[in-house]
């Protein structure tokens, strides 16, 4: 059979898949389980100017406090469920901060610490570190992201600029590895000093028994059934 | 007992245990060496559950002061991720175990802000969260101001903290079930409405509080002892507030009337009439000070809410109002506790197939969040506790992380004892009111 015939049709490319399973798939009729569903992963999010509200007022002032060399620093910015997010290249992290903490447009003062991510199948920036801004002055939030690859762990540090940053940091590496260079004492806050690994990682498995509960038994909590 | 201990690189390690005091006077006496290296805790009544400090003494004056903390680090962040979203409120509840309701609250604010139905959580439910969350506040302050008492040498005030905390605690028990780790509040609302008679519960509380805290005050607030003991000690400006990251009481008493509550209000807070106590004075005393005020300005906040909970939002809903998400069934109190009503076994095991679906795959598989992730935070009676709250789509959190108070306060302790008397440092680390559960989490 010839195809020549055929309408032309365009590929569309697909996103990756984030979960196989039963259960969970929408758009779709077929929720008997047989249809082998698939669940992409949702593309990450980049917000198009104007983010609205006082965010663009922010990336002006950081803008201009950076010399204008806003868009070299932040690689991406996002405004989702009415939070903003800058993801900053590592290497610029300390300058960024700073400005943030001593322009007078932007002053966030308060550093409410960091926080650490790790997605195992973003290559190149499997660990995030996340820390949350809060401006006293002007009343703002501001979340920044930073990443770096599961290869190369390293993050400069920001006690020099937030010195609440010192047991966060400390934490962040105790569950996720990431190496803060310039760290006054990276050392273990959480786990005991001699313990392997880092226990936030995906990789690293949550542990446990299975339970006997009146004549059944109860796996461990990571091999139990997920619908996810 | 003295001893060459084989690991020590320089000086003689002393072990204390017991009634030996006396010996190790002695055997110090003929000693010229004024440095001494303390060893406070992990196991130490005033240390406050398992914090454990080393101390640098040069005499009776400490010139270094270190924390370790993580002995009750418990692994509730990992294990969230292995739990429905639901199921996480039973872990979170545990975190900071003196102010319950705050962490649960923070956390279903973090989710309901993903599933986007913050403006869609029924006004009852907010005023429920507003009243269970003032309540806790007084009760939290209560240890807070008690234990702070017996660490200084005083039972009384400890008696009368923990008088007044068990009422509050009553109270609780009246309306969720459990006194402590409750999971009352849920993604969507909280889990059970207000039982008959937990208007009037509430309503003696307000009455007989005022004159409780008015107790606490005549004794300690121009007690000689108490100000020698806390004026002036433990001095932090607002400077050092803000490069530490400290929150909460200790921030206000330096001044600076930063309170989530009235500068990014949420569950209605702006609704509500109440004042930020501050204090300027940034000690030991001022943070006492403040906490004080604060509970009587909880009072005010209770009264409020508990007026709208009994006249124009009585008989409202308590869960969001999506099938999807909102919890089936309301609990009621069975032969073995808390649990699904009797009226709502029934309705899924004999009357509708549908339901006992529904209501199974709800419990069982729980909802899905869409992917991306939020920031919530409360003012809780330690200071802004947030919650990090990632997911990835699924029915399962992918990271939760708590940026509790306690843990960024207690950084400030170095900064707070260093180059004070080794006495202070009791008083420094017990205002700032650090609960090891949330520190380790």
């Amino acid at each position: 059979m010839s195809t020549d015939n055929l309408p032309e049709v365009p590929q569309v490319p697909e996103e990756p898949i984030a979960r196989r399973g039963m259960f969970g798939a929408s758009g779709t009729g077929d929720t008997s389980g047989y249809g082998g569903l698939v669940v992409r992963r949702k593309p990450e999010l980049s917000t198009p100017r104007p983010y609205g509200g006082y965010f663009d007022t922010v990336a002006d002032e950081l803008d201009r406090a950076l010399g204008g060399r806003f868009s070299d620093a932040v690689e991406r910015v996002v405004v989702d469920r009415g939070e903003l997010t800058f993801h900053v290249r590592r290497e610029r992290l300390v300058e960024v901060a700073q400005a943030l903490r001593d322009d007078p447009g932007l002053r966030f003062e308060l550093s409410l610490g960091v926080s650490g991510v790790h997605y195992p199948h973003l290559e190149g920036e499997e660990l995030r570190a996340v820390i949350h801004l809060c401006s006293i002055t002007h009343n703002r939030r501001l979340r920044l992201e930073v990443s770096c690859p599961d290869a190369d762990p390293h993050i400069p540090s920001t006690v020099p600029v937030y010195p609440t940053h010192d047991w966060h940091e400390r934490e962040t590496w105790d569950f996720f590895g990431i190496i803060f260079d310039g760290h006054p004492a990276l050392t273990r806050i959480m786990m005991p000093d001699d313990w392997d690994g880092h226990p936030q990682r995906k990789d690293y498995p949550l542990g446990g028994i299975p339970v006997e509960y009146r004549g059944a038994e109860i796996p461990a909590p990571d091999q139990r059934r997920s619908y996810s | 007992m003295s001893a060459p201990y084989e690991e020590a690189t320089e000086g003689t390690v002393y072990t204390v245990s017991g009634n030996d005091w006396t010996e190790l006077i002695e055997t110090l006496s003929g000693q010229q060496d004024e440095k001494l290296v303390i060893n406070m805790g992990p196991q130490h009544p005033s240390t406050h559950g398992v914090l454990r400090l080393i101390l640098n003494l040069d005499g009776e004056t400490v010139t270094e002061a270190r924390t370790v903390i993580g002995y009750l680090h418990t692994g509730i962040e990992k294990n969230m991720e292995f739990r429905t979203w639901t199921q996480g409120t039973t872990f979170v509840t545990r975190m900071d175990y003196l102010a319950p309701i705050f962490n649960e609250t923070a956390y279903c604010m973090g989710v309901e802000k993903l599933l986007g139905i913050t403006d869609r959580i029924p006004e009852r439910a907010q005023a429920i969260r507003v009243m269970m969350m003032e309540l806790t506040r007084i009760s939290s302050h209560m240890v807070a101001i008690g234990t702070f008492g017996m660490e200084l040498g005083a039972t009384t005030p400890f008696l009368f903290g923990a008088r007044e905390r068990e009422m509050v605690l009553d109270v609780m028990e009246y309306i969720t079930g459990l006194r402590m780790n409750m999971a009352y509040v849920r993604p969507g609302g909280v889990s059970v409405d207000l039982p008959a008679g937990a208007v009037d519960k509430v309503g003696e509380l307000l009455k007989v509080m005022p004159g409780r805290i008015e107790d606490l005050r005549k004794m300690l607030d121009a007690n000689p002892v108490y100000l020698a003991r806390t004026k002036d000690v433990a001095y932090l400006d607002l400077t050092g507030c803000m490069a530490l990251g400290v929150t909460g009481p200790m921030l206000r008493a330096a001044g600076l009337p930063w309170d989530l509550r009235k500068s990014q209000p949420y569950c209605g807070y702006e609704t509500y009439e109440f004042d930020v106590p501050t204090e300027k004075t940034g000690d030991v005393y001022g943070r006492y000070l403040v906490r004080m005020a604060e509970m009587e300005e909880s009072l005010k906040i209770i009264e409020q809410a508990l007026d709208r909970l009994s006249g124009p939002l009585k008989g409202g809903r308590v869960m969001v109002d999506d099938k999807k998400i909102g919890w089936p069934a309301q609990l009621a109190l069975g032969p073995d506790g808390m649990g699904n009503s009797p009226d709502h076994i029934a309705h899924i095991m004999s009357g509708s197939m549908e339901a006992l679906i529904h209501h199974f795959k709800l419990v069982t598989e729980g909802f899905r969040v869409p992917a991306g992730q939020a920031y919530a935070s409360v003012e809780s009676p330690r200071g802004e506790l947030g919650a990090h709250v990632v997911s990835d789509g699924g029915t399962r959190p992918y990271r939760v992380h708590f940026r509790d108070p306690s843990f960024t306060n207690l950084q400030s302790m170095p900064a707070t004892c260093e180059g004070g008397m080794v006495a202070d440092v009791i008083s420094a680390v017990a205002s700032i009111d650090p609960v090891m559960g949330g520190v380790d989490r």
